[in-house]
């Protein structure tokens, strides 16, 4: 960089140069910030994966592949993928589907529409602990509110996180109410970008509104739903909180129903200390996500415009 | 009446709108209810849904039991300097990335635009190592440090910056500007509304930042609002009411902020949301 850097250095002169001293000057401290923040510490959870790194064990030997081969035989590893798998499945969905709906009953501006947003929307500005506390205390078996509206209706109650079978879903039923305005959000600034000249255009040529919805908002919302999709998939892959939340304290769901990636990550990482492994853990992780972000892209066919 | 008839119709999807809303809602409005209730009140069945005698019993519980004060500051604290580095380090490099040229901009620009896809789970452990390495393991040095810059708020303002004329800035230089002086002069004014979006979205973000806090601090002194409220779940039996009144008084800022600033928090959204 330098080397270029100095070259262009004897060709330019006056403004030109002090524009480029200014941007260098900002531009490098900026990116030894993210040298050491972020590319560096990513490119360390792929070395780590490939040695035994204990936190307190001085020796760390270099293991190659040995840690992948471990995982393939994890059971807890193999439990917490699948939980994880199904979880993104239906929280992500569900979530987008029900997203749009929302965002296409939304976008005309009604009176209602602001106080839509704002229900909708305040998921999404609380976070995610005291989220989890409060649906924790409306799942609760006996004293909770929804088992007792249950009851009242004349259903039987549930178990909703003690109920191994069941657990899992009740997380996802709150992970879904919590991104649902995000997403919505979303597709809302997508519906409100297509230009109204389309719809009227075609309204013209005496198009309905299935087909409108075929042949225009569809099409031109593909960009946003490629991208709602993609962050979806990484945001939901990577539960962590609400698991943390739910299965800790009394009343709280059994941790084998429930385990998830992130959560075996954080397990091997920073309770056992086994570091390479977790970060191989990390590895195939990042990895599934990848893959599954190009098949969104493919399924897409977004051509790079 | 059959035209009203009709109309009633056309509006049919109020219906399940308005019982979504009710959805969302509802837990936040049974959160405060029940932390006024009494410890009886709250075991009730069937349950009564105002409090009968409303107590502040719960918060006092809270108040004696954990140093909630001190995760509040902790937690402004985080959210606070975390949002002024971003600010600073996002206006900067969107500007040079917007306005300038210098080697490597593109690729260094597709670098910094592909970690806003890199979760923080996916580089906390070699973080944690380097963090323990520097010896800033449970100081708040160690808790902001991931959340100095973001790749995120970079994009929005080198979006942003695009966008403001170059014959503007041209003539701050003609008046004498330096080149810090456009920035100060020109280009800082003009970016007002999306700093403030950026703002508003770091500062939730490092409020609700949930598993670095949790893995970097061990003493109370340095817990974090919602590493605290975790604390308190996990030593006590269920205790709902003390539980809920500690959740209440943790989410009032947030509920502020965005009582207040809802508006530009959706346009926020709408400005990076447009660009992708």
């Amino acid at each position: 960089m330098f080397n270029i850097s100095a070259g262009y250095w004897l060709r330019i002169k006056g403004l030109e140069r002090k524009k480029l001293q200014f941007a260098i000057l900002v531009i490098i401290p900026i990116l030894l910030l993210f040298l050491v923040l972020r590319i560096i510490p990513v490119f360390g959870t792929f070395y780590l994966s490939l040695y035994r790194w204990h936190l307190i064990k001085p020796d760390r030997p270099f293991i190659g592949l040995e840690n992948f081969s471990r995982i393939m035989i994890d059971k807890n590893f193999r439990i917490a993928l699948f939980n994880t798998t199904n979880f993104t499945i239906i929280v992500v969905s569900i979530s987008v589907t029900l997203a749009l709906l929302l965002a296409l009953a939304l976008e005309k501006k009604t009176r209602l529409g602001g106080w839509y947003e704002f229900a909708y929307f305040l998921p999404v500005v609380i976070p995610m602990v005291p989220v989890s506390m409060i649906w924790k205390w409306m799942y609760d078996t006996t004293y909770g509110i929804i088992n007792i509206l249950l009851k009242a209706i004349g259903l039987s109650p549930v178990g909703w996180l003690t109920e191994p079978k069941i657990a899992l879903y009740s997380i996802i039923i709150m992970s879904i109410w919590k991104v649902l305005g995000y997403y919505m959000v979303l597709f809302l600034v997508g519906l409100r970008n297509i230009p109204v000249e389309y719809y009227e255009a075609a309204r013209i040529d005496g198009a309905g509104g299935w087909q409108l919805f075929k042949n225009i908002t569809f099409p031109l919302l593909k960009r946003m739903t490629l991208y709602i999709c993609v962050i979806a998939t990484i945001q939901n892959y990577n539960v962590f909180t609400q698991v943390y939340v739910m299965t800790t304290g009394s009343q709280a769901a059994p941790m084998a129903a429930v385990r998830v990636l992130v959560y075996e990550i954080y397990q091997n990482g920073f309770r056992y200390f086994k570091m390479g492994y977790a970060s191989a853990q990390v590895v195939v992780l990042f990895a599934i996500v990848m893959i599954i972000s190009l098949i969104y892209f493919k399924v897409f066919k977004i051509e790079d415009d | 009446m059959k035209k009203q008839a009709k109309k009633y119709l056309r509006n049919w999807y109020h219906l399940p709108l308005l019982f979504g809303a009710l959805i969302m809602l509802f837990a936040f409005v049974w959160m405060f209810l029940s932390a006024f209730k009494t410890e009886q009140e709250i075991l009730a069945v069937p349950p009564t849904i105002f409090p009968v005698k409303p107590v502040l019993n719960n918060f006092v519980q809270v108040y004696n039991r954990i140093p909630i004060f001190r995760y509040f500051i902790n937690s402004g604290l985080v959210a606070g300097i975390s949002t002024i580095f971003v600010l600073v380090t996002s206006a900067f490099a969107g500007a040079v990335f917007a306005k300038y040229s210098f080697p490597f901009k593109n690729v260094l620009f597709i670098i910094i635009l592909g970690t806003t896809m890199v979760p923080f789970e996916c580089y906390m452990i070699p973080f944690y190592i380097m963090v323990s390495k520097a010896g800033l393991v449970d100081t708040y040095t160690g808790i902001i440090s991931p959340l100095i810059i973001s790749s995120f708020g970079i994009f929005l303002m080198r979006q942003h910056v695009a966008s403001i004329p170059d014959a503007l800035m041209d003539a701050a230089r003609i008046d004498g500007c330096s080149e810090l002086g456009v920035f100060w002069n020109v280009i800082l004014p003009l970016s007002k509304s999306t700093l403030s979006a950026l703002a508003i979205f770091s500062f939730m973000f490092g409020w609700a930042f949930f598993v670095w806090p949790l893995i970097i601090t061990n003493s109370a002194d340095h817990f974090v609002m919602e590493v605290g409220l975790t604390m308190f779940q996990n030593q006590y039996t269920v205790e709902y009411g003390p539980l809920m009144a500690g959740t209440s008084l943790s989410v009032i800022p947030l509920l502020l902020v965005f009582i207040f600033l809802r508006r530009n928090i959706i346009s926020g959204m709408t400005i990076s949301g447009m660009k992708y």
